[in-house]
């Protein structure tokens, strides 16, 4: 017996969408470049929360600066598969984004598409969003634009027990939503209350960022 | 469309014969067992014949089986049970030992970590590359202050068989040492201790469990593995055992569990037991020969298909397998499209994104385990079933394959592109941290 998600009456796990995108996945790369200059960037992310792995390989036309092929590859779950060919879709569709337009596509415009996703399956799709400012960043220093990379650095925000803002990232991924349950995860600033307005400000961000 | 149902080991279908003897337990003979009255006394009648041909079956006295509501009841009251009542027979500062497993089911760890918080001190077991406890290792762990040695008797995500015998042994040899030693000096009461306790769960359709051929003090079985109903369960507890109860109450199951019995599910429950017991051993054969049909075809048909855990030392009715470079719960739902269902310890399917600590604790790298796939074999499995399967898994794993990025090495001992996770490598990836 199939079951059915109680707020949308269907009868899969996912919608319909996330269904048709895991099943017939679009801009997969079947087969691996031969040569490296066959696309115009690259890059490889994991996803520390359960391991799943994320490829991308990008085109850019030389006269429009816009993305003319995003193909990717993944060791992931459905989530993963079905919001990386949504993600490939929309940054190459009507001629494809400019570049600058792409990296402001949000995980949650992506879900938005996909007709939504299980809260705990968020992360998953996340992946793509990583992958591309990865291949982004592969480009822009194959192009020598170094002031455009983003560097996803990690801050310490409790140097005691030398946890980051990825870390609190990664809890909120991981549906922590409030100050206790992210301590409950990571103790973060247990023993430092001076610490717990920064750690809430950026629960709030991460929240706004992932489920806004 | 066809549906070849391989997760057994999650849920066993209801045998027919089991909700028949169920039937009249929900309107017409509804009286509560401590009724002194004619409807009461029936029901206690009822129960009283289902704890016998439990006991019978399992080789223990009727006293000696607690029922519970399941096989997490079970495990938690043989726990917190032992615990607690050494607990009030000693000083409260006495620092305890428990010694367990690293890949118990999360019925035992839970508990067992609860204690470990309260100050108990625990020795989780290696379980080697086979998934097979070695009875030495119980010996070297065991302390004076041991209280509970708790092993499953197979484990329910590979189905490795653990040598539960040997290891009752060694533990009776320590208890009597410790009981000369100590009976010289002090009364000679703590000499009782360690118990030990076996979760029988997955077993008990397949192995022997009779309690005095095992050796053990406690017992875990559940109604829902052996095709009778869920919400039911039982502990056995050898006469003598030392525990408290949790659930407070009443004077139910020998005063360790209050709470009107619920008979339906208890006559269900018996049924199931001696059902089970009469079809062991043709049931055995049965499945080991198709087990190991299923296994041999699948590393035949498939590359890269690496069996987790011993090769025969496991049930019968177990296959767990690693298809390598693809994830668990894609090939989860492209096998439920195709009518196949069964279970995977990949991290995207459990809550807690953690991947199999089973599969990690045989020392495998994470990816080992994203892409472990465990098909359960059960009574109305048949090898036309696995020939389906046969049929169709191996063009899913293909397509699967050109999808994903990775490669694996079939050999490997660590995660393979650490690149991937540059910067943020933690426990999880780096597959040593057991959860």
């Amino acid at each position: 017996m199939d079951v059915i998600n109680q707020n949308t009456g269907e009868t899969w796990y996912y919608s319909d969408i996330v269904k048709d995108h895991f099943f017939r996945p679009r801009n997969l790369l079947l087969e691996k470049p031969k040569d490296e200059n066959e696309f115009d960037a690259h890059g490889m992310v994991g996803s520390p929360a359960c391991g799943d792995m994320m490829e991308m390989w990008m085109k850019i036309d030389k006269n429009t600066e816009r993305i003319s092929e995003l193909k990717w590859k993944t060791f992931g779950c459905a989530s993963a598969i079905a919001a990386t060919s949504m993600y490939s879709v929309m940054l190459t569709e009507n001629e494809g984004m400019m570049l600058d337009e792409a990296l402001k596509v949000r995980p949650q415009d992506v879900m938005i598409r996909l007709g939504g996703l299980p809260n705990r399956k968020i992360h998953c799709s996340v992946l793509a969003d990583k992958a591309f400012q990865k291949t982004a960043n592969d480009y822009f220093r194959k192009t020598d634009q170094y002031d455009k990379i983003i560097v996803d650095g990690a801050r310490v925000i409790d140097p005691l027990l030398n946890i980051t803002d990825k870390d609190i990232e990664e809890a909120v991924l991981e549906g922590s939503q409030t100050l206790e349950e992210v301590q409950k995860k990571l103790k973060v600033g247990i023993g430092s209350p001076e610490l717990e307005t920064e750690i809430e400000q950026l629960i709030r961000f991460y929240i706004e960022k992932y489920y806004g | 469309m066809k549906r070849v149902y391989l997760d057994n080991a999650a849920a066993t279908k209801m045998d027919p014969r089991v909700r028949e003897t169920m039937k009249p337990y929900f309107v017409g003979e509804f009286g509560n067992a401590g009724g002194l009255y004619q409807e009461g006394r029936r029901a206690k009648k009822t129960l009283d014949d289902a704890r016998e041909s439990i006991a019978r079956n399992l080789g223990a006295r009727a006293e000696e089986i607690i029922f519970t509501s399941g096989g997490t009841e079970s495990d938690n009251l043989a726990i917190f049970g032992v615990a607690d009542a050494v607990r009030l027979e000693f000083c409260l500062g006495t620092s305890f030992h428990i010694i367990t497993t690293k890949f118990e089911h999360h019925a035992v760890l839970e508990p067992v970590k609860q204690l470990e918080k309260k100050g108990f001190n625990v020795t989780y077991l290696d379980v080697g590359s086979e998934g097979i406890i070695n009875p030495n290792d119980v010996r070297t762990a065991l302390r004076p202050e041991t209280i509970l040695v708790t092993i499953m008797y197979a484990n329910n995500e590979i189905g490795t068989i653990q040598p539960i015998r040997e290891i009752s042994k060694i533990i009776k040899e320590y208890r009597t040492q410790k009981h000369v030693a100590i009976s010289s000096s002090s009364g000679g009461e703590i000499a009782k201790w360690p118990y030990f306790h076996t979760d029988a769960c997955q077993a008990s359709g397949y192995l022997d469990t009779n309690v005095n051929n095992l050796g053990v003090d406690l017992m875990t079985i559940n109604g829902s593995k052996i095709y009778g109903p869920k919400g039911i369960g039982l502990l056995y507890r050898r006469m003598g055992t030392k525990i408290k109860p949790m659930i407070y109450g009443g004077n139910q199951e020998m005063r360790l569990r209050a709470g009107t019995e619920n008979i339906s599910l208890i006559v269900g429950l018996a049924k199931a037991i001696k059902i089970v017991q009469e079809a062991r051993i043709t049931e055995t054969k049965r499945l080991t020969s198709l087990r190991d049909y299923f296994i041999f075809e699948l590393q035949k048909r498939i590359p890269k298909v690496v069996l987790n855990g011993h090769a025969t030392k496991r049930l019968p009715n177990n296959i767990n397998v690693s298809i390598l470079d693809i994830e668990g719960e894609s090939l989860l739902l492209y096998c439920d499209a195709k009518g196949i269902s069964f279970s995977t310890g990949s991290a995207c399917t459990s809550d807690s994104l953690d991947p199999s600590h089973v599969i990690l604790a045989l020392g495998k790298p994470y990816e080992f385990a994203h892409s472990s796939m465990r098909f359960t074999l059960g009574r109305d499995t048949t090898k036309e079933d696995i020939d389906y399967v046969l049929a169709k898994l191996p063009t899913i794993v293909e397509r699967l394959r050109v999808i994903s990025p990775i490669k694996i090495d079939i050999n490997a001992k660590s995660i393979s592109h650490p690149e991937a996770f540059a910067g943020k490598l933690k426990g999880k990836a780096k597959g040593r941290n057991y959860k």
